[in-house]
Parts: structure tokens; sequence; C-alpha cells
């Protein structure tokens, strides 16, 4: 789970970690107050979405899709320029390197007092998978595409990895700091900084923390002038009242929201072919033998280990929501799941939703023989498929796609 | 011989009184498990599926001499549950087998239950998030875990995989070909785990019993990038290898915590590629896994 960046800076300003003073808004008018507030005569603009690279992104009208403005987020030296950018930031669509080509629509805004910046820095907290560690990651090229650099100059970023029973230890973090070029106040401000950032992961259960940039001002103190934050919602259920209440529903697709509160693991494609499969693996394998054989998967869809009639009955209507969605193709190798279950699940599915598309279903495993035989005696066009090349093949020939 | 576990191992289960400990201890036992015990704290005493229910792993160790043990428990206890198998099994015996089946550990759990184990060189983990490990007998045989126990069969194949149902999709694919399993192996798609494909590769290299490996992987990390280059050098035994996620977006979660591409990296393409540089056979359908296993224990002269 994502946060947005006003949401972090609360989180690292209660941590202790040095943060700009800011104000999260809404509407051009509380932007407008703001500045007033602040009394800052350089504030930064900065559109509030769950992806990066919102500097370099462009701000589109949302029914237009004209061009409004380039940049999302803006140095502001003027009440003025305050209203002209926040004005053509909110409620426009936001396309940034990570939101794809649809962007997001902003609604949120936060205006941030400037700072005299003496040098910019790179900083991450994440977990190392290779490694089964918590890797810290730091680099003197910040502000730029951190990709770009790892590509480029890997000996440019340095890293630590956390032994976890022995915690971040203070030799590990001063010399991140030396490593960084750092001497004096700041390497003192850094190595507070960073021992606190550690705690706030691991406190939080944090899957990732960003800062690009993390800067050094002209006073040698560290601040973090971004903040991206993302949790482990494996962990959700020891932080009700924390991280979880900071969910921003309108950041997430509503068909993954309701598949999600189904226990489905559902993310949307821009095929034409839906698919309903249990196990992710197999799921994933599935769009791929689709592809193979011409056609274009419409998502992903995983019901699970143990899916029940009512969960299929969801999943079916997830998937038909899609307007794109030309034909289905069901992929179940039952293992705890019983195909004679599927078998029934499809079939109610099927009738309560008058499906017209074709449905091809692939039955494997556990019960399949009776799995089967529901699904032959039922009046319904369901056209069966023994393997999944066979059922990928099929389905792509009766929507009339691929060779 | 197969690898880890075999047809007399001897199986505790932790969560024994819960509902997925029950149900998955029942078709164990069907399928022919030596089941010994479980544990369930508070619940020592008890009865259940025939086996005595102990109160810790200590205890259950002591009382049975077991050599493995599966944990049913749910997410906010499994990684303690890990660490205290592995305590026990460590302080008792000097080894163990731990097979966690447990779906959604917090990550930071497991990354101290990981560095808690490998404290203690005698324990091997596999999984969490994962099918568990079966080793197909003569009449029956020994499966930890909850996959369907019919569709295996005794032979000569070993398989690893990071996905649940593709896994029994490589079972069914060597039984299409006549063949049979020496050990299927879960390792599980969560980004922290214990058991890896390089762990598994060795161990079935070591197995007279194996001798052809299936290897299936998914997107995300560098795990069989890293396993197919170690391959090259120490295996001698056919490998036929199938990556899941070639359509996967960058960035998309899909389902497993572990099969995101993040940055470009491990995606299948580069997987697929580290597999041939290391002159592993590729399926590019899982249904094809078959022929291409066939195909390469033709070409060892194994057929």
């Amino acid at each position: 789970m994502n946060i947005h960046e006003y949401q972090g800076k609360e989180m690292f300003k209660e941590a202790g970690v040095s943060v700009q003073r800011g104000v999260h808004c809404t509407t051009v008018e509380q932007a407008l107050s703001a500045y007033d507030e602040l009394g800052s005569k350089v504030v930064a603009v900065k559109s509030q979405i769950h992806a990066g690279g919102r500097g370099k992104g462009n701000l589109y009208h949302p029914e237009s899709k004209e061009l409004v403005m380039e940049g999302g987020v803006k140095i502001a030296f003027s009440k003025a320029d305050v209203e002209n950018y926040a004005s053509n930031i909110l409620g426009n669509v936001l396309v940034t390197k990570q939101t794809g080509s649809e962007g997001k629509l902003v609604s949120n805004l936060y205006v941030e007092e400037g700072c005299s910046i003496s040098h910019e820095y790179y900083l991450a907290i994440l977990v190392d998978r290779e490694a089964k560690a918590v890797l810290i990651m730091a680099s003197t090229e910040g502000g730029m595409d951190i990709e770009e650099v790892a590509e480029n100059t890997p000996e440019a970023i340095h890293k630590i990895h956390v032994d976890p029973a022995a915690g971040l230890l203070g030799f590990q973090k001063r010399n991140l700091g030396v490593s960084l070029g750092l001497s004096g106040n700041a390497l003192k401000s850094f190595f507070k900084m960073i021992g606190k950032l550690y705690d706030l992961f691991i406190q939080n259960d944090c899957s990732m923390i960003e800062i690009n940039p993390l800067v050094r001002t002209e006073d040698e103190e560290m601040i973090a002038l971004d903040a991206k934050i993302g949790f482990d919602s494996n962990a959700d259920f020891r932080h009700k009242n924390n991280w979880v209440q900071m969910r921003d529903l309108s950041e997430e697709d509503d068909a993954e929201i309701r598949a999600g509160e189904a226990d489905l693991s559902y993310v949307n494609l821009d095929g034409n072919i839906g698919c309903l499969v249990n196990g992710a693996g197999l799921a994933m394998a599935t769009m791929d033998v689709i592809k193979l054989y011409g056609g274009e998967p419409a998502n992903f869809l995983d019901v699970g280990g143990g899916a029940n009639e009512e969960q299929v009955k969801t999943a079916f209507s997830i998937i038909l929501e899609d307007p794109n969605v030309e034909g289905i193709l069901v992929n179940i190798f039952g293992g705890i799941m019983r195909c004679d279950i599927i078998a029934r699940g499809v079939i109610a599915a099927t009738e309560a939703l008058n499906l017209d598309v074709p449905l091809v279903v692939r039955l494997a495993g556990t019960n399949v023989d009776e799995g089967k035989k529901i699904l032959a005696a039922s009046s319904l066009n369901i056209h069966p498929a023994d393997d999944l090349a066979q059922g990928a093949q099929k389905i792509v020939s009766l929507i009339g796609g691929g060779e | 011989m197969a690898i880890w576990i075999h047809e007399d191992s001897k199986v505790l289960i932790q969560g024994i009184t819960g509902n997925q400990g029950m149900f998955h201890g029942e078709k164990m036992i069907e399928y022919g498990t030596n089941i010994v015990g479980g544990v369930t704290p508070g619940k020592g005493g008890m009865e259940v599926l025939g086996v005595p229910v102990f109160n810790s792993m200590r205890d259950s160790i002591e009382s049975t001499d077991a050599d493995a043990t599966v944990i049913y428990v749910p997410p906010p206890f499994a990684a303690e549950a890990i660490m205290e198998a592995a305590e026990a099994f460590d302080s008792i015996k000097g080894e163990g087998v731990i097979v966690c089946i447990t779906e959604g550990i917090p990550t930071l759990d497991m990354v101290r239950a990981v560095s808690y184990v490998a404290d203690r060189p005698g324990i091997r983990l596999i999984g969490p998030n994962c099918p568990g490990i079966i080793t197909p007998g003569q009449n029956g045989g020994c499966k930890i875990g909850i996959m369907p126990g019919h569709i295996h069969a005794k032979g000569r194949i070993g398989i690893v995989s990071k996905s649940g149902t593709l896994t029994y999709e490589a079972v069914a694919q060597t039984m299409r070909i006549d063949e049979g399993q020496s050990t299927c192996v879960g390792i599980g798609g969560d980004p922290v785990n214990g058991t890896g494909f390089i762990d598994c590769l060795a161990a079935f290299e070591a197995d007279p019993q194996t001798e052809a490996i299936v290897m299936i992987g998914e997107i995300g990390g560098t795990a069989e990038e890293d396993a197919a280059a170690w391959a090259k050098e120490n295996v001698t035994k056919p490998i036929v290898g199938f990556v899941a996620g070639a359509t996967a977006p960058p960035g998309k979660r899909m389902g497993h915590a572990g099969a995101i591409i993040a940055g470009g990296k491990g995606t299948a393409a580069e997987k697929f590629a580290a597999f041939e540089d290391a002159g592993i056979a590729c399926a590019r359908d899982p249904s094809e896994i078959g022929d291409v296993l066939l195909a390469s224990l033709k070409d060892a002269g194994l057929r």
C-alpha cells in the first residue's frame, strides 16, 4: 500500500526526520492561504499522486486531453504563481513515466516552503530479496532518475545491509555518510536522520522508503524534500489505527478494490480475453500462453486456493465489467479446490450474469471427471479444453483472433 | 533416495487443531504421510486425527523424534512458529525440515525468521506461501503440504517451482510422458523465503534417484538467473525450465508478493535467456513441459 508525499512527510515529522514546513490542500483557495501561512517567499507547489516522476510529468485536461502545463511540481515565487500552478494542477490529469498513458487525476496538492540547497542526494530503504535483509541505498546523484544512475554508474550507489538481529549499527550509518562525502554538521545530521528512518521503516512494516532528493542545505542540515513510503500489506493487521487509515481508494482501480474485498487478486490489462485461474503462477502462465497463440489477455485474475461459488461469481462479474472482454478462458488445476465445485460455480455465474461471450473451460486435478460431466450436462455454450494450450487456442479462435 | 524427506519421515503439524491443520492433516494421513503429532500451545494432551497434541515444539520432538514439521499457523504467528521449530530441532537433534504453508506473513517477520534459521545450519526451511514438498512412494508416500497427492507417482524427475498450481501442471506433464517424480518442492513466491532454487538443484544433483530436473520460475528477483548460472557449472543432469509472467506489465503486482518486475529487472525474457545460456531446455508453454522433458531425456540417453 502506498501513501501520498504529504502523508509521508507527516510520518517523517513525527519520527523526528527533518522536513520543510508544508500544507496539504485540495482547493486553490487553500493553496493561497497556505502561501500566506508559510510566509516563505519561495514555495514548491507539488501534485500528490501515487507515482513517481511528477516533476518531469505533464498535466492534461481530463476531457479535452489538451496539455495544461508541463511539470507536476512547480516552484512559485509569488502568490500569483501559486494561484496559476494550483489551478493548473487540481482537477487535471498528471501523466508521468510511472503512471502509464492514462495518467492520474490530481485531487491533492502540497504547498511546501522553499529551502536553499547545496547538494541533492538519493536515499532509499527497502528489503533486498536476494540478500534476505533490509538494504539502505544512498547516492550523491540525487534528483535524477536513479535507475539510470544504477545502470550507468553503479559505483555511485552505496549500499549497506542490516543484520536483523543486530539492527543498524553506528559505524554503518557513519560509513554511509562518509561515502556520500559528508562531514561536520552534515554528517551528524545524516547520522541522526538515517537511524530515525530505519526505525520508522521497521516499526511501520514499510516495504520501501525513498527520498529523492534528500538535500544538504546551505546551513549543513540534511532535509527530506521528498517522501515516498510503501507499506507491506501483509502487515496491515498490526497497523489498523495507523497507516491503514491513510489509504486513498481514489488512487486505486475500482475493480481491483472490489476483487480485493472478495479475496481475489485482479489486475486489469489491455487485451480482450478475460482469464479466471487458480494460483498466481498459473494465472501468469495462462496470460503468457494466450499471447503465444495470438491473443491478448484482458486481466490477471487469481481466485486463490479455496474459492467458493460466490467468489467465482464475483470473479466473472468483475471480468465482464471490462467492456473490452470478448471471450473468457477459465483455467483451473484443482488441488485443494475441487473441479466439481468450480464447474457448479461457473454454471451458476454464467446463468446469473447472462453470459453472452464465448467461454472456454479447462479443468484438471481433483474431481476433474465429475467437473467435466457437470459442464457437459449443462445446456450452456461452454467449450471444454483438456490442457492449457488447447484452451488458449480455442478461445483465441472463438473470438476470431490469432493467425 | 529422493531429497530431504522420505517415505518414512516422521512429521509434526504446527496448528493441528485449526481448520487448515485439521483439513490438510487428514489429507496428508490419507496419502500415507507418517504424521506423529501436532502442536497447539495450550491444547497439549488432546488427541486429534489419532495423534497426540503437544504444547511446544520441544515437547513434541522429544516425545516423537520427528524429522519434519509443517506449519498451518495464521500469518501473525507463523514467523514465530518457524523460529520455535528451528530452535527445537536444532537443540534436540541438530537437524530438521520446516515446511511453512502460511500465506501472507509480513516480510520483515520473514527477514528475522530466515536469519534465525540461517544461524542453525542443520535446519532447512521450505516456504512460506508454498504448496510444500512431496516424495511419492511405492504405496502413498510422504506429502508435507497442500498439493493433491493423487496426481503424483514415484519416479526419477525432480521438480522445483515458485508457484503452487504451476507445480501441479509440471507434475501432470511428467505423468503424461509416463515419468514419475523423485521429490517435488514448492519453494514459494514470497520475496523473502527459505530454501531456494540452488539448494534444490544441488540436492537433486546429489540424489541418485533423480535423473532429470524441471525448474519453474516466475518474474521478479534474480533467483532464476543465479540458479541458471550455478547449474551451468554444477549440474550434470538434464534440466527443463519454464518462467511464468512473460506478458506481465512492469511494476504491476501479480498476486504473489514476489511476482513484480521492478525497473525492468527480473523479466521473463531475461530469465529464459539465462536458462538457455546455461543449457537448460526451455518450454515456452507449460503444456509443452512434457514434450521438452521427453526430448531432453532422449538426448541424454535416458529414454
